[in-house]
């Protein structure tokens, strides 16, 4: 969590009326919540301080994974869930998933992981050791080692039980090619959405909803073959959804992109508990998902593929490029009742931590 | 429960309203009173098919978050922020709201106190018989769909004696400012979808007045696509006969008395006064307060706060005139430049129900 | 604000607590507001309480009206 103790700045003397307006990004000195919610305000920040800071090339489209040789690609995140065991996983088991997943969506194979643990003083040992097992399954599983490490302890109060930081190396298989994006083409999800989001707001326990859903966390190396069958673009679906996510490629393609709200996989817990707390199922994340974008003509073999495997059952085409419907760069929803609106990017979301 | 979504009901809807619209008299202007109703319309994109068929729907002032005045949003702020030891509980979408003090999401509570964002006035309650060593205060704001669970929390708080919990009300009628808008004459609706989970609470007679006073028709409504168009099709067919009334067209939920058990309660627990609403001004008996053997879990005599409404908006923000259907988000100079979801200046661009927010997120395209 | 969720009763104690599913999600639910009301009736849900019974006759009615104008515009 990020410090709320600051000390307050003095009151102005005039009323701090223009200074409502912008952006919390932009208040002197002082970090809001909103800020790592994945949504615009992060990605203003972005633009805005982290970019102008660190002049690689590399980062300029701030990639889930950079590539860094010809063969290389690094990635890095930090995970802060509350809770750290939550229905289907758990922080050490999220830690590996989540760069895993960076590496495969960037057309790497995952080959190494580093591990940073930032500990609050007091954690039951019991708590580490089951994370630590959780951590070593989730990277046999994934097929990475974890190969360096750190581990610090704070006082209580200053990290909420256990903040894990991993990075990692892969090894470039293939390269996203969004040039060759077509109308026609298809947009593949690979699985029902928005399970980890409601798993872990549920787990919380601030509402009081119970519900069989579990977190959808996993490994995405099964995505791995597709990168030769004519996948074109691919995405993990985190933070911000399968909304905001697909919005950051549409909104550079010359085309629109229409998806159909009744082809959307959703389970039924997922359903019911977005209905009752009047959330918008399209922008939660999920940590073992993907979009992809498939040409046309290869759009049933690929999705035939993703079928066979267990993590890719409920994959479906959800939408297609197009050039006739909306304007270029628009991302459509064909609503249920025969309806069309246009899907912006999450702003800011009310969320806790979910990863 | 399909049909309600389906693309042929739908599609056969609308080709009865088409026929009714070019009766009565297109472009008919109708007002959807709540906000939940608007955000279904926007979110089926029923918004440009109903615009096709003649019909232009206008949104009301039935926002809980949008219409509560900012000095009650200041309260709760200066509450969490300068008194220790404090929770202050309330509904996902008010901790946003933009006022000269920010919001409750920038502001920085006193040692150890919070901000919590709870689903039922029951949670909140429960908040507070968790931690009897803090106060906990819920910021409820609501109209009658929720007021007789605000109501019955109180009561419970009371029979069990859990002193540290008291509520900090911002508790709304529907129908008073339906009356209000239309002795204005500033608004040009002819006819009203009514809230059906108001009236699910308060029944249909309510609104009897805006027929046999003011000689418009409306329709009780419910929330599914078919739902709205049901009702949109009922008003527009009393205008064709020339034959206003307050029609139910939502009878698997509302019945024309209501729920007579949560009536009661809201009228033990429960008072009317003379209220404030942002954009409409003062309305008589058009809030509720709590009666004064409750007086203990008022928050206001609690904390020996004090709320006067007064000039609220900050500036350039035209969210009154959205709320009472003058003008139309896209009116707003602000709407979409200085004024959007991550920097909202105004309510209406911040609850998922307010108006402004509902046309940015669901633009057509 | 004003959602409110068709959802059936599982359970109830004395005091009209219970819980209510709706699509497998179990919320816990303050049915008093709602006469006689017995495990297995549909209820609207509003934050945290039932505020209404759902009519199934109505419910129907409604149905079958949604279902002829779908299908006397087909042909």
């Amino acid at each position: 969590m990020i410090s709320r103790r600051s000390p307050k700045p003095s009151p102005k003397k005039n009323p701090p009326r223009l200074s409502l307006g912008p952006s919390p990004a932009d208040s002197p000195g002082r970090v809001s919540l909103e800020l790592g919610g994945g949504g615009l305000l992060m990605r203003e920040f972005l633009k805005k301080h982290i970019l102008p800071s660190f002049r690689s090339p590399l980062l300029k489209d701030l990639p889930d994974a950079a590539h860094v040789r010809r063969e290389t690609a690094l990635t890095t995140d930090g995970y802060v869930v509350d809770p750290i065991f939550f229905p289907g996983g758990d922080i050490g088991m999220l830690c590996v998933n989540g760069s895993v997943n960076d590496l495969v969506v960037s057309g790497a194979v995952p080959e190494f992981l580093s591990v940073s643990m930032i500990l609050e003083e007091g954690l039951p040992e019991e708590d580490l050791k089951k994370i630590l097992i959780s951590i070593s399954r989730a990277s046999s599983r994934a097929g990475v080692q974890v190969v360096t490490g750190d581990t610090k302890v704070v006082h209580r109060g200053q990290a909420d039980k256990l903040y894990i930081v991993t990075s990692g190396v892969g090894r470039v298989v293939a390269r996203a090619d969004p040039r060759r994006i077509r109308p026609g083409d298809a947009v593949i999800v690979t699985g029902t959405l928005g399970e980890h989001s409601l798993a872990v707001l549920l787990a919380r326990g601030d509402f009081s909803l119970k519900s069989s859903v579990k977190s959808d966390c996993a490994p995405l190396v099964f995505l791995l073959p597709l990168w030769r069958q004519g996948v074109l673009w691919m995405r993990d679906i985190t933070r911000g959804g399968l909304a905001t996510n697909l919005h950051e490629l549409t909104e550079t393609l010359p085309y629109s992109v229409v998806i159909e709200e009744e082809r959307i996989p959703l389970s039924r817990p997922v359903r019911g508990a977005c209905e009752l707390l009047g959330i918008d199922p399209l922008y939660l994340a999920c940590e073992g998902r993907a979009i992809l974008i498939v040409s046309r003509s290869r759009a049933a073999a690929v999705l035939n593929s993703l079928r066979r495997h267990p993590l890719g059952r409920r994959a479906a085409v959800v939408g297609r490029v197009e050039k006739t419907r909306g304007r270029p760069g628009e991302l459509l929803l064909a609503t249920l009742a025969g309806g069309l609106r246009k899907l912006e990017p999450l702003t800011s979301e009310l969320l806790p931590r979910i990863c | 429960m399909k049909e309600f979504r389906d693309r042929k009901v739908i599609a056969g809807l609308l080709r009865t309203i088409g026929r009714q619209a070019s009766q009565a008299g297109p472009p008919v202007r109708l007002m959807e009173v709540c906000g939940t109703h608007t955000m279904a319309i926007h979110r089926y994109g029923l918004h440009a098919l109903l615009h096709e068929a003649g019909v232009e729907m206008t949104s009301g002032p039935g926002c809980p978050v949008c219409i509560t005045p900012d000095a009650h949003h200041r309260a709760a702020i200066g509450l969490v922020t300068r008194r220790e030891n404090l929770i202050l509980a309330t509904f996902g979408d008010i901790t946003r709201v933009p006022t000269r003090d920010g919001s409750l999401q920038t502001a920085i509570p006193a040692p150890r106190s919070r901000v919590r964002v709870v689903y039922s006035a029951q949670d909140a309650l429960e908040t507070a018989r968790e931690n009897p060593d803090r106060d906990v205060v819920f910021f409820g704001a609501g109209f009658e769909t929720t007021i007789p669970s605000i109501a019955l929390a109180v009561k419970q708080a009371a029979e069990e004696a859990v002193e540290n919990f008291s509520l900090l009300s911002a508790l709304w009628l529907i129908p008073p400012p339906l009356r209000a808008l239309l002795e204005s004459e500033e608004v040009r609706i002819q006819g009203f979808l009514y809230p059906g989970h108001v009236s699910a609470v308060i029944g249909c007679r309510p609104y009897e007045f805006v027929a046999e006073e003011f000689g418009l028709p409306g329709a009780v409504a419910g929330f599914e696509p078919a739902d709205i168009l049901l009702a949109a099709s009922a008003v527009l067919n009393q205008m064709i006969r020339r034959s206003p009334a307050v029609e139910n067209t939502y009878k698997r939920v509302v019945r024309t008395d209501g729920n007579p058990r949560a009536l009661i309660l809201m009228d033990e627990v429960l008072e009317t006064t003379d209220a404030v609403w942002r954009g409409l001004g003062l309305i008589p008996r058009s809030g509720l307060k709590l009666r004064s053997r409750f007086s203990a879990f008022d928050a206001l005599k609690k904390y020996g706060l004090n709320i006067a409404p007064a000039a609220d908006e900050l500036p350039g923000c035209r969210c009154g005139e959205v709320l009472r259907g003058v003008i139309k988000p896209t009116d707003c100079g602000l709407f979409g430049g200085a004024c959007r979801p991550e920097s909202p200046r105004g309510p209406c661009m911040v609850s998922p129900e307010g108006a402004c927010l509902v046309y940015y997120r669901f633009a057509k395209s | 604000m004003c959602l409110g969720i068709p959802a059936k009763i599982i359970s109830l104690d004395e005091n009209g607590q219970g819980e209510v599913d709706y699509l497998g999600t179990r919320v816990r639910t303050n049915l008093s507001f709602i006469e006689n009301a017995r495990p297995g009736d549909w209820v609207i849900l509003h934050a945290g309480f039932a505020i209404s019974r759902l009519n199934e006759d109505e419910a129907q009615e409604t149905l079958a009206l949604l279902r002829e104008l779908a299908e006397s515009q087909d042909s």
